[in-house]
C-alpha cells in the first residue's frame, strides 16, 4: 500500500534530514566539508547501543548519551584537526582530506573494538507497539523518529532565525572575518557548532540504528554518501534546503523501491545528485551563497 | 578599436552598470576613473568575458565579444592585468611570461612527446621572448626566481610582462600603480609610454590622478555605474560633476572654489585641483 | 641469479602491486597537477579492470588489445561525464566524483549477468608479466615527464595556480581540464587492466571508497610537486603493510592516519623540492658560518 510506505519514507527522510543538518551546519559555519560525519554518526549509534544493552538505560537516556558522546567527538576533531588548519588558512580541500582520514581511523577503531558483524539492540528496549491513525498503521518507533526529528529541526530553525546566537552563526557563515571584527567570539562558536552538529549526527545514527536494528562499523559510509547528495540537492550551506532535500530523498528512495525494485535504491541518491549538478548546481531548494573569505 | 554600447550589468537587484558608452580609439592611452565602487573593474570583467552584460553590446575591432569565452577574447587580442595581482606564484618569472604565450605556440602532441625540432625551436623562441618582455619591465635579471619572492610592485610589473606575452592589441590595466612608491610609479609611467610607442593600445583603471592625467589622452569617468564625463584630461578636471563625484555634494561650495581657482589660474591651480582630486595615500581598497 | 628467482617467487605479487599503485598515484597526480581533486580514479580503475577482464575471458583477445580497451573505456566515460562535472570546482568536484564512484560500484553490483555482481569475476588469465608492468610504468612516466615540459603541462600548472588568470593567457581552461581528467582516467584504467590480469579475480569492493582513499593517500603522502612524489607515496603505502606485519590488518586505519598527519604536519608531502632546497641552503649556510 503506497500510503503505508508514506511513514517509512517520512521516517527515513527525517533521519536523512537530521544527518544532513549536522553536515550542513559545519559546512555553512565552518566552511568545511566534514567527511568524518559518517563515522560520528556510527559512534553515536554504538554509544546508544552500549547505553541500552550494557548500561540498561532507557531510550531517552540513550539518545542523550549518543548526542553527548558524538558531540564530544566532534569537538575533539575540531580542536585537534580543524583548528590547526584554520590557523594556517588552509584552502578548503585540505580540511576535507583530513576528515576523510579521521573517518577512516574511527571506523577502523570501531571495527577493532566491536567486530564487523551486525549488532542489535536488546529486543525489549525497542518500542514495539503499532498505532493506527486515519486508517494507516505505523509503529511507535517510526512515530518517535518522525516526531523527534521534526522537533529538532524546528528547534534548530528557531534558534538560527530568532536568537542572538543564531544571528551570530549566520554572520560567521557570511564572513568569519567580518564577524570577528563585530566582536563575535568566532572560535568559541566554531567549537560549539562542531559539538552540536556532531551531536545531531550521533542522534541520526541512533535513530537509524533503532530503525534498522543492525549496527556495523561501516554504517556511516552509505549515509555519508547520501548526506553529500542531500546537501548538494538542498543547496550547500542552506539549512532549510538540507531538511527539505533529506525528506525528499527519503521519499524518492522508498518510492523507487516500491516501483523499480530495491537493488538500485542507493543509486537513486546519486542519480538525483548528478542530474541536479548538471542542471541546477545551486540545488533544488536553496540558493548557494558564495562564502566571502 | 573597442566599443561599449549601452552596456548595463545587474546582479540580482543590484544595478552595477547602467547605459555605459565607451569608445576607445586605437593606439592611445585611455583612462577609466571614478570613485571606489563605481563599477570600473566590472567593466573590465565584462570586456574579458568573465561576466556577461545584462544589456548592451561590446565590440572589439568590429567583432562582438558577447558570449565568447575568456580564452577566445584573449586570443582575439585583449590582455588584462588585475587589481589584486594574480601572478602564478609557484612558477618562475620566465615561466609566468611563457605561460602567456600559450596561444602562440603551435606544436602537436608528437612534437612534445618526442622532442622534435619544431617543439625545441618554439620553446627556445618562447623563452627568449619571455626574457625580452621581462627586460621591458626591468625584471630580466631575476627571470629564474619564483614569482612569490617578488615585492608587490615587482609582481605588478611581472603581470604586465605576462599580459604582453599574449600578443594583445589592447591592454587592460587594472590599477597598475596601486601600492607603488613614487620612484616605481615614474618608472612604470615610462614603461607604459614605451609600450604605447610600440603600437599597443592601453585602457587603464587608476586612482592616482597625477598618473592618469599625465599619461592618458582620453579619460572617461564612471560614477555609480554611469559615465558622467568623457574627454581630455583638461575637460575632465574641470567638469563640475566629476569634482562633485570625488569631493561629495556637501562640499559643493568647496568644489565651486576649486573650479573657480582652476578657471582663473591655469598651470599651478590646475595642478592643485588635480592634487585635490587624488585620494589620500593608501586610500583605494 | 638464483637469489633473483627466489626473490621473485616470494615477492612478485608485491612488486607488481607496487607497479599498479604507482600508476594509480600518477593518475591522480595528473588531475591534481591541474588543480582538480577528483576522487573518481578508483571507479575508472574498476571500469578498466572489468572491460579488460571481460574481453580476455569472453573473447580471448590479445593482451595489447585488452589493455588498450582497458584504457579506452574509462577514458570514454571520463569524456562523457567530465564535461558537465568539471564545471564544478573544489569540494563540489571532489564530492561529485566520490558520488560517481559509488554509482559505478552500485551499477557493477546490479549487473550480475555482465559483471558477476557482488561475487565478482573469476578466472581472469594471468597475463601480466614483469616486463608488461615495467613497460606500462616507463611509458606513463615518460609521457608525464614530457608533458610537464610542453605547453600543455604549463597550462595545467597555470590552471592549478589561478584558473581565471590562466583563461586570460589564452588557455582553454575547460578543454584542458577535460584532457587532464580523461588522461588520468586512461592511466587508472591501465592500472586496473594490468591488475586484473595479475590477481586472477576482481570484485566491486576493490574499486570503491577504500581504494579511492588509498590512491589519494599515496599522492598526499608523496607530494605532487613532481613525478617523484606520487611514486614515493605509492612505494610507501604499498610496502608499509609488508614491512610492518602488524599493520597489515589495519591497512585502512594506517592510510587514514597518514592522511591526517601529513595534512597537519607536512602539507606539501614528502617530496617537496622547495622545502628541501631551503633546508639545504640553511645547512650549507651554517657550515659556511660555523
Amino acid at each position: 500500500m503506497l500510503s503505508q510506505q508514506l511513514f517509512n519514507a517520512l521516517a527515513l527522510g527525517c533521519v536523512y534530514a537530521v544527518f544532513a543538518l549536522g553536515f550542513t551546519l559545519v559546512f555553512g559555519v565552518l566552511g568545511v566539508v566534514n567527511l568524518s560525519h559518517g563515522a560520528v554518526f556510527m559512534v553515536g549509534a554504538y554509544c546508544a547501543l552500549i547505553a541500552v544493552n550494557q548500561l540498561g538505560l532507557g531510550l531517552p537516556a540513550a539518545l542523550l548519551l549518543a548526542f553527548a558522546c558524538a558531540g564530544a567527538l566532534g569537538l575533539c576533531i575540531d580542536v585537534l584537526v580543524l583548528r590547526p588548519l584554520r590557523a594556517r588558512n588552509a584552502p578548503h580541500l585540505i580540511p576535507m582530506i583530513a576528515t576523510i582520514g579521521v573517518g577512516i581511523v574511527l571506523s577502523s577503531l570501531a571495527q577493532g573494538l566491536f567486530g564487523a558483524a551486525n549488532q542489535r539492540f536488546d529486543a525489549d528496549a525497542l518500542p514495539g507497539q503499532s498505532l493506527s491513525f486515519m486508517g494507516l498503521d505505523m509503529t511507535a518507533l517510526e512515530l518517535g523518529i518522525i516526531a523527534s526529528s521534526f522537533g529538532l529541526m524546528a528547534l534548530l530553525l528557531l534558534a538560527l532565525q530568532r536568537t542572538q546566537l543564531g544571528r551570530a552563526l549566520r554572520a560567521i557563515a557570511e564572513s568569519p572575518r567580518a564577524a570577528a571584527l563585530l566582536g563575535i567570539p568566532v572560535e568559541r562558536l566554531f567549537r560549539m557548532t562542531s559539538f552540536v552538529a556532531s551531536g545531531l549526527g550521533g542522534l541520526a545514527g541512533t535513530l537509524i540504528g533503532l530503525y534498522s536494528n543492525a549496527l556495523y562499523p561501516l554504517m556511516g559510509q552509505p549515509i555519508l554518501h547520501k548526506g553529500i547528495a542531500v546537501i548538494i540537492l538542498g543547496g550547500m550551506g542552506d539549512i532549510r534546503g538540507a531538511m527539505l532535500a533529506g525528506l525528499f530523498l527519503g521519499f524518492a528512495e522508498v518510492l523507487s523501491v516500491a516501483y523499480i525494485g530495491s537493488t538500485m535504491r542507493d543509486a537513486v541518491a546519486f542519480g538525483l545528485l548528478f542530474l541536479v549538478l548538471l542542471l541546477r548546481p545551486k540545488g533544488l531548494f536553496g540558493s548557494t551563497q558564495e562564502r566571502k573569505v | 578599436m573597442l566599443e561599449l554600447h549601452a552596456v548595463s550589468k545587474n546582479f540580482g537587484g543590484l544595478q552595477v552598470l547602467q547605459d555605459v558608452n565607451l569608445r576607445v580609439p586605437a593606439g592611445g592611452i585611455f583612462g577609466l576613473i571614478g570613485p571606489n565602487g563605481a563599477g570600473k573593474t566590472t567593466v573590465f570583467n565584462l570586456i574579458t568575458g568573465l561576466l556577461q552584460p545584462s544589456a548592451g553590446s561590446i565590440r572589439f575591432e568590429g567583432q562582438s565579444l558577447l558570449a565568447r569565452k575568456t580564452h577566445q577574447i584573449t586570443q582575439a587580442g585583449i590582455a588584462r592585468t588585475f587589481q589584486n595581482i594574480r601572478v602564478f606564484k609557484g612558477m618562475t618569472l620566465q615561466d609566468n611570461v611563457v605561460a602567456g604565450m600559450h596561444a602562440h605556440l603551435h606544436y602537436g602532441s608528437a612534437a612534445w612527446l618526442l622532442a622534435l625540432p619544431a617543439f625545441r625551436q618554439q620553446e627556445r623562441w618562447a623563452r627568449a621572448r619571455a626574457l625580452e618582455l621581462l627586460s621591458w619591465v626591468g625584471l630580466a635579471a631575476r627571470a629564474q626566481e619564483l614569482a612569490d619572492n617578488l615585492s608587490y610592485g615587482e609582481q605588478r610589473r611581472l603581470e604586465l610582462a605576462r599580459a604582453l606575452a599574449t600578443q594583445p592589441r589592447l591592454l587592460l590595466l587594472d590599477e597598475p600603480v596601486a601600492g607603488m612608491n613614487s620612484t616605481e610609479k615614474t618608472a612604470l609611467m615610462q614603461e607604459i609610454l614605451a609600450i604605447r610607442a610600440r603600437g599597443f593600445t592601453v585602457l587603464m583603471i587608476e586612482h592616482d590622478m597625477r598618473f592618469v592625467m599625465g599619461l592618458c589622452e582620453h579619460i572617461a569617468v564612471l560614477n555609480f555605474g554611469r559615465i558622467i564625463c568623457q574627454g581630455t584630461p583638461e575637460q575632465v578636471r574641470q567638469d563640475p560633476q566629476v569634482i562633485e563625484a570625488y569631493l561629495g555634494r556637501d562640499d559643493a561650495d568647496a568644489a565651486d572654489t576649486v573650479t573657480d581657482a582652476a578657471a582663473t589660474l591655469p598651470g599651478t591651480a590646475t595642478t592643485a585641483a588635480a592634487d585635490a582630486l587624488a585620494p589620500a595615500p593608501g586610500g583605494s581598497a | 641469479m638464483e637469489w633473483l628467482d627466489n626473490f621473485w617467487a616470494v615477492y612478485s605479487n608485491v612488486v607488481l602491486s607496487l607497479g599498479t599503485n604507482v600508476l594509480l598515484a600518477l593518475s591522480i597526480y595528473l588531475t591534481l597537477s591541474c588543480g582538480m581533486l577528483a576522487m573518481a580514479n578508483a571507479a575508472f580503475m574498476g571500469i578498466g579492470a572489468y572491460t579488460a577482464a571481460l574481453l580476455s575471458t569472453h573473447f580471448d583477445a590479445p593482451f595489447a588489445l585488452v589493455l588498450a580497451a582497458g584504457m579506452a573505456a574509462p577514458a570514454l566515460v571520463a569524456l562523457l561525464m567530465g564535461a558537465p562535472t568539471l564545471r564544478l570546482s573544489g569540494v563540489y568536484l571532489a564530492m561529485a566524483t566520490l558520488a560517481f564512484g559509488e554509482v559505478v560500484r552500485i551499477a557493477v553490483i546490479n549487473s550480475e549477468d555482465l559483471t558477476g555482481g557482488a561475487l565478482g569475476l573469476n578466472g581472469i588469465p594471468q597475463l601480466t608479466q614483469w616486463w608488461t608492468m615495467l613497460l606500462a610504468l616507463a611509458g606513463t612516466l615518460a609521457l608525464l615527464w614530457r608533458l610537464r615540459r610542453a605547453r600543455l603541462g604549463r597550462a595545467f600548472e597555470a590552471i592549478k595556480e589561478d584558473e581565471t588568470a590562466a583563461g586570460l593567457m589564452g588557455i582553454n581552461v575547460s578543454a584542458t581540464k577535460l584532457i587532464a581528467f580523461t588522461l588520468g582516467a586512461a592511466i587508472a584504467g591501465l592500472a586496473g587492466a594490468l591488475n586484473a590480469h595479475l590477481t586472477f579475480f576482481i570484485g566491486p569492493g576493490e574499486f570503491g571508497f577504500d581504494r579511492g582513499v588509498e590512491i589519494l593517500t599515496m599522492a598526499v603522502l608523496g607530494g605532487i610537486q613532481n613525478l617523484l612524489g606520487p611514486t614515493l607515496g605509492a612505494l610507501i603505502v604499498t610496502l608499509l603493510p609488508e614491512a610492518l606485519r602488524s599493520l597489515r590488518d589495519y591497512r585502512l586505519a594506517v592510510n587514514g592516519m597518514i592522511l591526517v598527519l601529513i595534512v597537519l604536519f607536512l602539507p606539501r608531502g614528502l617530496v617537496d623540492p622547495q622545502a628541501l632546497r631551503a633546508a639545504w641552503a640553511r645547512l650549507t649556510q651554517r657550515k659556511r658560518a660555523g
